[in-house]
């Protein structure tokens, strides 16, 4: 029996449990002398009492007892592969084979006496059914596998049993209880409160799952790369070891990667800055609700358009543009590449337009009204209010608002992955290709990968780095943003 | 009113009314930075309409594809040549079908079929793909082994570029991928009304492939269709509990600020950290298959939240406190005022919330590179367990194809995916139209 069928009929149980105590419930309401006594909650509600007995505690128990029959088993696994190994930098290989062979052996239905002595034979087996196994098994698996598989079936049986009796104990305690001034509703709603809470506080595990996973893997990195050779370090060169070869020390320069982010976004910052904030100005100050009413969807259009479109449209239009433009200008010779700093900045720019205009319309129209008509009354022009008086009030949220933007430039990955090279070097000429931490996240991770060398494990210490990075930007902006908007109301 | 040209010593004695206040200048200012404004405007409009243009125009052509209709002998020379179908069906798949497409081909351009250099040639012009094709008219049918039968088959993606006239005919033979040979050919073909440019369902409908003509985005679509499932049934339900409970129970404490403050930090998180988030958490820690659909959407479940969230809360605030205040006087519990008063208010505001979470969840593409979505699937999955890709990582694969014929089918992909996220935008819009109220 699978486990979506346990949960299937876990869940029947809890239905029939509530419609026999809202039954019940209904029975005795009309059965009862209101005179004497006034029924507490409405039949509806120990019906869904019923329903919260019957399952909440059986399913809890079923994922709890499964957990827990999964790490005895890898345990076990575990240390009977380490006493056939010397080498325990391959005992992950080694386990992950066994799990292979475990569920290998089920899909053939193999057990006892079945089970082949060779894992030669075994392969050969699965081949002809189609189940590929790595070539690098060993015959002590075998067993190890088939007895795991026994156990797990035991595991599966106890845990289902257990499941399903609570279950039904659930269902009938609480059809017991049902009385006329069982406070149903209140305990209901005291589930329902635990379950909102429950959920409000996925954003925090987010954020937990967020940073131990990456600092775990980030020590991991630490433990073989020393971290001043990573933060410090003004080379990028990893140099792939093939899977199991070890010992080829990279190279993992921070900088480089570091002065291609920050120069990338500080050009794509140049380019929508003046945009963005003129647009949010003129729309803000200028514009008839006519024109406004259609220009700020069309400029919003901007930011819904994915950003895999815009590192398309870098890569196909706009960088080949650029080169035979600076090619038609220099006589030939292509002084902007393809793939280039300045390409990437300026589609990043497009992109960071709608996002810059609409968070400074949003500081811009806290301003009170009153320092604007005061400006205007004194006879100063619109534009003389807006630039004296308007902005200099707004500079605190404009800054916040600019933050905000530079952290969605530093930790945009499509436009620069598809337009701005993956070569690792400090240099300042914006025609020329440079590369970012995301970029080099995105190159470290894809393909064919070995999960334990220093070569996958830095993309966690980049992350890390990234992370830290655009959190502090944001915490600082919205710091801002927040002490500004109160300063005004 | 003023002259700026007046000498300046006619200032100091003159009425005070012939003084200059400089209002040239300062008008001029005034035009010039009402002008600076404008620009930027247009600069702004100006990408997007060079953006949609330039994706119309390269994508617009792969939606149709050039294919050739041409009487196919089913030989049973070729087919089944030692005549054992009855005992072995395994023949008919196994079968050589390409020969079959080419020398139906040869036949209908009048090409002897002993001529090697011309076989060749020939070769390359019909897509392999064809195998597919015929294989599944004879499997469907073997009946039909021994007759012949209109068929259509694909043009390989080379000649298909040609007959869209993408291919400059001007440079010498030998640098360009379709001979004169192939174009006369092409020609020739057009004359007996054998090409045809139908509607390129298979853009929509094939897996992953190295050519072409038979890659298309079924894989991508379903891929992309599963994670949306599974972004709906997991972020809807936990956004909007999570909002309830923030917006209408939580006491204003330390825990409850923690938690605003996580929510808001968590919408400016770089998409990418996701998934580095998905690779340790889901697949490395849980174990669970790489590029499958499950982590995928578990992974833009998580990053989709916060946007529902923050939405939700807007909507549950803008139901008017009074409608809360006849809940609970009439004697409701405040759980049966949120959910039997409040929250149906808010559920326009919720699914616009949401389909807009869910947009932006359908482009997303770096943390799916993470979990392994980049992966050559040529069937199509089953069931979200199944290696899938996704719509924008299908668009970032075929980028890095090198083909030309792949550069179209890029730009036509991208404009599969910009119209799905028009018609999830335009839904949202007009469900604010119809059901937003105004208290």
């Amino acid at each position: 029996m699978s486990a979506g069928w346990v949960v299937a009929i876990v869940l029947a149980i809890g239905a029939i449990a509530y419609f026999f105590s809202a039954q019940r419930a209904r029975v005795q309401r009309d059965a009862s002398d209101r005179s004497k006594e006034v029924p507490h909650s409405l039949p509806t509600y120990h019906g869904w009492l019923s329903f919260i007995f019957a399952t909440v505690p059986a399913l809890l128990v079923f994922l709890a007892l499964s957990a827990v029959s999964s790490a005895i088993l890898e345990s076990r696994v575990r240390t009977e592969v380490s006493a056939h190994l010397s080498d325990t930098s391959a005992a992950s290989l080694s386990i992950g084979i066994v799990h292979n062979v475990s569920s290998a052996l089920n899909r053939l239905d193999l057990s006892g006496a079945n089970v082949p002595t060779s894992y030669a034979a075994l392969r050969d087996m699965a081949k002809s059914s189609g189940i590929v196994l790595a070539d690098s098994g060993e015959d002590y698996m075998l067993p190890l596998a088939a007895s795991v598989n026994a156990d797990a079936a035991v595991h599966k049986l106890i845990g289902q049993g257990l499941t399903l009796l609570l279950s039904l104990a659930g269902a009938a305690f609480a059809y017991s209880r049902i009385r006329l001034r069982l406070r149903a509703r209140n305990e209901v709603e005291r589930v329902v409160l635990w379950s909102l809470l429950a959920a409000s506080t996925v954003a925090i595990l987010t954020t937990v799952g967020i940073v131990l996973s990456m600092l775990s893997e980030t020590v991991h990195f630490f433990s073989e790369v020393n971290p001043l050779n990573f933060f410090f370090g003004t080379v990028w060169d990893p140099r792939f070891a093939a899977a199991g070869s070890g010992g080829t020390e990279g190279q993992f320069g921070l900088i480089p990667l570091l002065a291609g982010t920050l120069y990338i976004a500080f050009v794509s910052m140049l380019f929508a800055v003046p945009v963005g904030l003129m647009a949010a100005v003129y729309m803000g100050e200028y514009a008839s609700s006519k024109v406004r009413s259609t220009v700020k969807p069309l400029l919003e259009l901007l930011a819904g358009i994915p950003t895999i479109v815009y590192g398309i449209f870098a890569v196909v239009t706009l960088g080949p543009f650029f080169r035979d433009l600076s090619a038609a200008l220099a006589g030939g010779f292509a002084f902007i590449q393809a793939q280039s700093v300045l390409t990437a900045g300026i589609v990043m720019g497009v992109m960071l337009i709608p996002v810059v205009s609409s968070l400074s319309d949003d500081v811009i129209t806290a301003v009170p009204r009153a320092m604007r008509d005061g400006s205007l009354a004194l006879g100063a022009t619109r534009s003389e209010t807006i630039r004296k008086v308007i902005l200099p009030a707004a500079l605190p949220g404009i800054v916040g608002a600019l933050l905000l933007t530079a952290s969605r430039a530093i930790g945009e990955t499509m436009i620069v992955v598809l337009a701005a090279g993956v070569a690792a070097r400090i240099n300042f000429n914006p025609f020329e290709a440079m590369t970012t931490i995301t970029v080099k996240i995105v190159n470290q991770l894809t393909g064919d990968l070995e999960f334990n060398s220093p070569q996958t494990l830095v993309a966690f210490a980049l992350g890390l780095t990234l992370f830290a990075l655009t959190l502090a930007m944001n915490v600082y902006a919205l710091y801002i943003v927040r002490k500004y908007r109160e300063q005004y109301e | 009113m003023t002259d700026a040209a007046l000498p300046h010593a006619a200032v100091d004695t003159a009425a005070p009314a012939k003084r200059d206040f400089g209002l040239k200048r300062r008008h001029a200012a005034e035009f010039r930075f009402r002008l600076y404004g404008i620009v930027a405007i247009v600069i702004g409009l100006g990408f997007l309409a060079i953006l949609l243009v330039s994706i119309v125009s390269k994508g617009y052509t792969a939606f149709v594809q050039t294919s050739i209709t041409v009487p196919v002998e089913f030989s049973a020379s070729i087919i089944d040549k030692d005549n054992e179908r009855a005992t072995n069906p395994r023949v008919l798949v196994s079968a050589n079908y390409p020969i079959v497409a080419r020398n139906a081909v040869a036949k209908a351009l009048g090409v002897s079929i002993d001529d090697k250099a011309a076989m060749r040639d020939i070769a390359k012009f019909v897509s392999d793909g064809s195998r597919s094709t015929l294989r599944e008219i004879v499997l469907a049918d073997p009946s039909v082994i021994g007759t012949t039968r209109n068929v259509t088959l694909l043009a390989a993606a080379d000649i298909d570029s040609a007959n869209k006239g993408q291919i400059d005919l001007t440079v010498p033979q030998d640098k360009r991928k379709v001979s004169d040979q192939q174009v006369a050919w092409l020609d020739q073909l057009k004359q007996q009304g054998a090409i045809s440019t139908p509607f390129n369902w298979g853009l929509l409908t094939f897996g992953a492939s190295s050519r072409p003509e038979t890659a298309g985005l079924g894989v991508a679509l379903v891929g992309s269709l599963y994670m949306m499932a599974i972004v709906l049934l997991c972020a809807l339900p936990i956004g909007v509990a999570a909002s309830i409970y923030l917006e209408e129970f939580a006491k204003k404490n330390r825990f409850t600020d923690f938690i605003e403050v996580n929510i808001n930090n968590l919408a400016a998180v770089p998409s990418i950290v996701y998934g580095l988030l998905g690779l340790a958490v889901f697949i490395n820690f849980f174990g669970m298959p790489r590029s499958a659909p499950i982590v995928g959407g578990l992974v833009l479940t998580l990053m989709t939240l916060p946007t529902i969230i923050i939405a939700t809360r807007a909507a549950l605030r803008a139901v008017p406190p009074s409608i809360r205040s006849a809940a609970l006087g009439i004697g409701a519990s405040r759980m049966q005022m949120v959910f039997d008063h409040v929250l149906p208010l808010a559920t326009p505001g919720i699914l616009t919330g949401t389909i807009i979470g869910l947009a932006r969840a359908l482009g997303e593409t770096a943390p799916l590179l993470l979990i392994g979505m980049v992966a050559f699937v040529a069937d199509r999955p089953t069931s979200p367990l199944d290696p899938a890709t996704a719509l924008p990582v299908q668009i970032y694969m075929w980028a890095n194809e090198a083909e030309r014929a792949f550069v179209e089918r890029t730009q036509g992909a991208v404009l599969v995916l910009l119209i799905f996220l028009a018609l999830m935008n335009i839904a949202a819009i007009l469900l604010r139209r119809r059901f937003e109220r105004r208290w």
